[in-house]
């Protein structure tokens, strides 16, 4: 049953930054007009996960924004909602509880987020008490400091352990590409995630810049089909933080379509991490049915 | 040797306190009185107008909070700094087909009109505001406040003239800006951009755009984060336009056709009020 090979991580497979960064700027130029772009707007909505990752976090706080994940605009029922709310541990069963009746997603992040610098049992501890309280989904960070020292093996036991902690909860493993320095890392980082049993990728934490960059985003996203292509595994990818406007998401969009593949584009396999995101799509979406520009005024923050 | 084939200056857009292009790329050719061409200009786009409109909005904040007295100073400094450069813009608008005299003075007078308005910043709160009499123990006030980001449309009557003077009043009070150059001779709006990216107004506060008018003024004053249009085309259908897409988000509209920029009555501070909102507030007293 188990033919998986893990590959030797000490091997580096080399990334052409310029052709990355190349590819990009290309797929950046397509021009998506009309009807496909109302779809794609729509479609970018509805993998949002609607994040509040701040040491003010309120249970208010918390049940405001899961009113806006469930109808994020009150003026237009006829959206869809976002597809998960993204919280830290103490907060999930408040949400939990906000998102009663749904189909919305509860995900926390977890693993002494965002930094990572605890110790193994403190981060397993972290995910089972998220996993209790209900969560769907665990956001976990891996430990780039051992990374960089290049002990893959504690990285690679250390998700293995996490999965396992998680249970019926979705991984997502957050790589902080912002401190990986090179794409060569970041595609390692993929892979050893990936193997070590992810069921999500994510760039970042958004606490560290850069963030989310788009040729970070299609270096991951080629780890993934590379990962498929072996393994016949999906494995879904989230872009987290810096993405603010529409068009951006687009273009991500774009290199999903353009490097996975139509059966990737749906909240099932990918995700943006992102807040304000949503006001600007929907402020796009508005403005393709009116014509007018809007005002973010007109749009409700949470 | 073979004739030297001159450079004709293609002129930017002032946006955000940059001199970017159009979005589109696109120019326009500009001719003086005699259609001989000129320079060149960007034809701005709906795109342009949204980005424009986005960066003020951003410095509105920034400049509508500033003192009174600060913002005075800065619409000195602009006279100044064109004080200084009276010559680059006496010769612009002669090379756009004025003779040498009414060149000179419309430069002159921009210089003056621009120090009017600097006055007027600290002081026509004083004039405007009202202290009202209520018969509860309340000390009411009312003070006028700036209303948000003004879109100001200009006509081909004027190249300059029409720009300060509209301009002025709308920045005094606290306001900021969106610009569209009189189409056809939109270089010294544009070199305008230059005097005011050195003297000390801060980036975003007035943002000037030229094009064509028909392909801008729709969504101008369409656009929902504009607070109010200042309109100077004396055209119905133009006014039809504006007003109608002003309804959308009951935007404040002025129609200012004006037949000689010159006219001493632009000198005048309801032009300032006509792009503030009034605050009235009660406070408990004798209690």
């Amino acid at each position: 049953m188990n033919t998986i090979t893990i590959p030797d991580f000490n091997q580096t497979i080399p990334i052409d930054k310029i052709g990355v960064e190349e590819r990009v700027s290309r797929l950046n130029k397509r021009s998506i007009k009309k009807e496909s772009k109302m779809q794609a707007l729509k479609l970018a909505l509805s993998m949002i996960d609607l994040t509040t990752l701040e040491g003010k976090d309120s249970e208010g706080k918390v049940i405001q924004m899961c009113r806006k994940a469930r109808v994020p605009h009150a003026s237009r029922p006829d959206l869809p909602s976002v597809a998960a709310v993204c919280v830290y541990p103490t907060m999930v069963a408040t949400a939990k509880k906000a998102l009663e009746g749904t189909n919305i997603n509860v995900a926390s992040v977890s693993t002494a987020f965002p930094s990572g610098m605890a110790p193994r049992q403190v981060k397993l501890d972290d995910t089972r008490f998220a996993v209790d309280q209900g969560a769907d989904e665990i956001d976990m960070v891996i430990s780039r400091g051992e990374f960089l020292k290049g002990n893959y093996n504690y990285i690679f036991d250390e998700i293995a352990e996490i999965k396992e902690a998680c249970g019926d909860a979705h991984l997502k493993v957050i790589l902080e590409t912002g401190e990986l320095e090179t794409y060569e890392n970041v595609r390692k980082a993929s892979d050893i995630a990936m193997y070590a049993g992810a069921d999500f990728i994510k760039t970042s934490t958004g606490k560290i810049s850069p963030a989310a960059t788009q040729p970070v985003t299609l270096v991951m996203l080629e780890a993934i089909r590379d990962f498929y292509r072996d393994t016949g595994i999906m494995v879904g990818m989230k872009p987290a933080g810096g993405i603010r406007k529409a068009k951006q998401s687009l273009q991500y969009l774009v290199l999903v379509k353009e490097t996975l593949g139509a059966a990737w584009l749906t909240p099932e396999w990918y995700r943006f991490g992102a807040s304000s995101l949503t006001n600007d799509l929907l402020m796009q979406i508005i403005k393709q049915d009116t014509g007018v520009y809007q005002n973010p005024d007109y749009f409700s923050e949470d | 040797m073979p004739d030297r084939i001159e450079v004709l200056k293609t002129y930017k857009t002032y946006v955000g306190g940059n001199f970017p292009r159009s979005e589109s790329g696109r120019t326009y050719p500009v001719n003086n009185r005699d259609g001989e061409n000129i320079a060149n200009a960007c034809r701005c786009t709906r795109k342009d107008v949204r980005d424009a409109v986005g960066t003020a909005r951003s410095a509105f904040g920034g400049w509508s909070s500033r003192s009174a007295y600060n913002r005075g100073q800065i619409l000195y400094r602009i006279a100044e700094m064109l004080e200084g450069r009276k010559d680059q813009f006496t010769e612009e608008l002669e090379k756009a087909g004025l003779k040498r005299k009414d060149a000179l003075r419309e430069v002159e007078l921009s210089i003056d009109r621009l120090i009017y308005f600097a006055g007027w910043t600290d002081k026509y709160p004083q004039v405007f505001g009202t202290v009202n009499p209520v018969a509860s123990s309340h000390f009411n006030f009312s003070s006028p406040e700036a209303t948000g980001v003004v879109g100001i449309i200009l006509d081909d009557s004027s190249n300059l003239l029409s720009l300060i003077s509209t301009m002025a009043p709308v920045i005094a009070g606290g306001n900021v800006c969106v610009v569209i150059a009189p189409e056809k001779q939109p270089l010294s709006a544009i070199s305008f951009g230059e005097v005011l990216h050195a003297s000390d107004v801060p980036g975003g506060v007035v943002n000037i755009l030229s094009g064509f008018r028909d392909e801008v003024i729709d969504t101008l004053s369409g656009h929902m984060n504009v607070n109010a249009v200042l309109n100077t085309v004396d055209n119905p259908e133009v006014r039809k336009l504006i007003d109608e897409n002003a309804s959308i988000s009951v935007k404040r509209v002025k129609h200012l056709p004006v037949e000689s920029w010159s006219d001493e009555s632009l000198e005048n501070p309801y032009l300032i009020i006509d792009f503030q909102e009034t605050k009235t507030t009660w406070h408990p007293v004798g209690v």
